[in-house]
């Protein structure tokens, strides 16, 4: 049974035991805007909870994207390489970013569900 | 922050704004950067530039003081003719670019920008006082629409423009100006009109299919595919025209000395040649690379900067603009981005056609 948690930085995470799938949020992409570069982590790759690890370019600026929990990458979405728009398609369904093994799973409950998150952005 | 005569406008459109030369400016609007950009190279983008400063010099000596502040002849300007230029200071740097209009034997406009509005006022006025000449500043409405159809949609407007060349100005009606000039590579015209007819004159270009509203996220990555410099990142007062790559603004006979402030220390540096100018770059894959990265060349030495970059929907990848040491061009050369090296190929200028109607 998995469960999706929201950041205050606007990402997402999708949990399946200590698996995760993060992107950023619907919300985020269109305040990007038109989204032409996607510079994703490599697999296994460690990352700690904010830290940086992905550079969404749009057309107007480059953003950060932050991990929302420690762990190690396991899989990227190289699709991206080639359509990075998918992120503007589909940011929370085909425009995910990338795949972790969690580390500390206490850190998810600093993160919202999807109410709190709709509340944070109106 | 200012507002322009069309900030309702902006807002009931959808746009998001932000700060640009201490105005409320529209970002971009429910469009997008990306197909507002498109459009505009396709159709017509209506672009609100009323930040832009209007000064309009008059008097016996208004020619000679346009002489001693850029290198150009204006004595001998023809009337109409709009003619890209510089303030230059006393070390041939540029103060700011602009574009003055020569309207009237003894009366100029010149058309500066927002961000060096204060500067440029100053300095304008400092040479007033030398030459019989009166400056007087004019707040108004300004509008571009740029794009192949933006002669079409003024001519069904009624406005008499086919005829009117490129770098040409006519004033249509009192506290009105208009000239086949723009900052998109495209054919196109800037109109300026009093502050209370702006919105209404907007609304009547929109009225148009043809005609989009445009932000400055595209007015920018517009400009940039077009090789045109932005004050402020490819130019400032410790850049040359020279190393700009503009010294085709200049004509040949003041390179050697003139009237002008910064003509000695022009000819000097042309004389001693530049060590550094002003090229294109085009980032090898896909990654933007923006203003403020680092170029160096193969065993890491820092050979320039780049000051103008981002993602260029027509030419469909990454453009750039950088100041590069003149002998570093017949090397690779990498831009630094978050630690990584790409490599950068030279790239001549523009990055996409010109368009414009000789």
């Amino acid at each position: 049974m998995s469960k999706t948690y929201y950041t205050e930085e606007h990402e997402w995470l999708t949990v399946d035991g200590d698996e995760a799938t993060v992107g950023i949020t619907n919300h985020a992409q269109d305040q990007l805007g038109d989204i032409v570069f996607v510079e994703l982590p490599d697999v296994d790759d460690e990352v700690e909870q904010g830290g940086d690890t992905v550079v969404i370019e749009s057309v107007k600026a480059a953003s950060d994207v932050y991990a929302p929990v420690s762990g190690t990458i396991t899989e990227v979405n190289s699709a991206l390489d080639e359509e990075p728009a998918m992120v503007n398609a589909g940011a929370e369904t085909d425009g995910w970013l990338y795949k972790m093994k969690i580390s500390n799973a206490e850190e998810l409950s600093e993160l919202m569900d999807l109410d709190a998150y709709k509340e944070l952005i109106g | 922050m200012k507002h322009t005569p069309l900030f309702n406008l902006h807002e009931s459109s959808g746009a998001k704004m932000g700060e640009f030369a201490g105005y409320d400016m529209p970002l971009f609007y429910p469009l997008g950067v990306m197909k507002e950009h498109l459009h505009t190279r396709s159709s017509a983008g209506l672009f609100d530039i009323s930040h832009m400063v209007h000064m309009e010099v008059t008097g016996s000596e208004a020619a000679q003081l346009i002489e001693r502040a850029c290198p150009y002849d204006a004595s001998n300007q023809p009337m109409g003719q709009a003619r890209y230029t510089f303030f230059l200071n006393e070390n041939a740097g540029v103060i700011d670019d602009l574009i003055i209009t020569r309207l009237e034997s003894n009366r100029y406009l010149i058309v500066s920008n927002a961000g060096c509005a204060d500067k440029d006022i100053a300095h304008i006025n400092s040479l007033a006082e030398i030459f019989n000449s009166n400056v007087e500043v004019i707040p108004r409405g300004f509008l571009a629409l740029q794009g192949p159809k933006a002669e079409s949609v003024l001519v069904q407007l009624g406005y008499a423009v086919r005829d009117l060349a490129f770098m040409t100005a006519i004033e249509p009606k009192a506290g009105w100006f208009l000239s086949r000039t723009g900052y998109t590579g495209e054919d196109g015209f800037e109109i300026a009109m009093p502050v209370e007819e702006t919105e209404a004159f907007a609304q009547k270009l929109l009225e148009s299919a043809d005609v989009e509203l445009i932000g400055l996220g595209a007015r920018d990555s517009l400009r940039l595919e077009a090789g045109l410099s932005l004050y402020g990142q490819d130019l400032d007062d410790s850049v040359t025209p020279h190393e700009a790559g503009l010294l085709w603004a200049i004509p040949k006979s003041l390179r050697q000395g003139g009237p002008f402030i910064g003509a000695d220390a022009l000819a000097e540096k042309i004389a001693a040649g530049r060590t550094r100018k002003r090229i294109g770059l085009r980032p090898t894959g896909k990654m933007p690379v923006r203003a403020g990265a680092k170029l160096v060349n193969e065993t890491g030495e820092d050979i320039g900067k780049v000051t103008s970059g981002g993602f260029g929907p027509s030419f469909e990848g990454p453009v750039a603009l950088g100041l590069i040491e003149m002998n570093a061009t017949d090397q690779p050369i990498f831009a630094e981005v978050r630690g990584k090296q790409i490599p950068m190929e030279v790239h001549s200028l523009p990055f996409v056609p010109h368009n414009y109607k000789r």
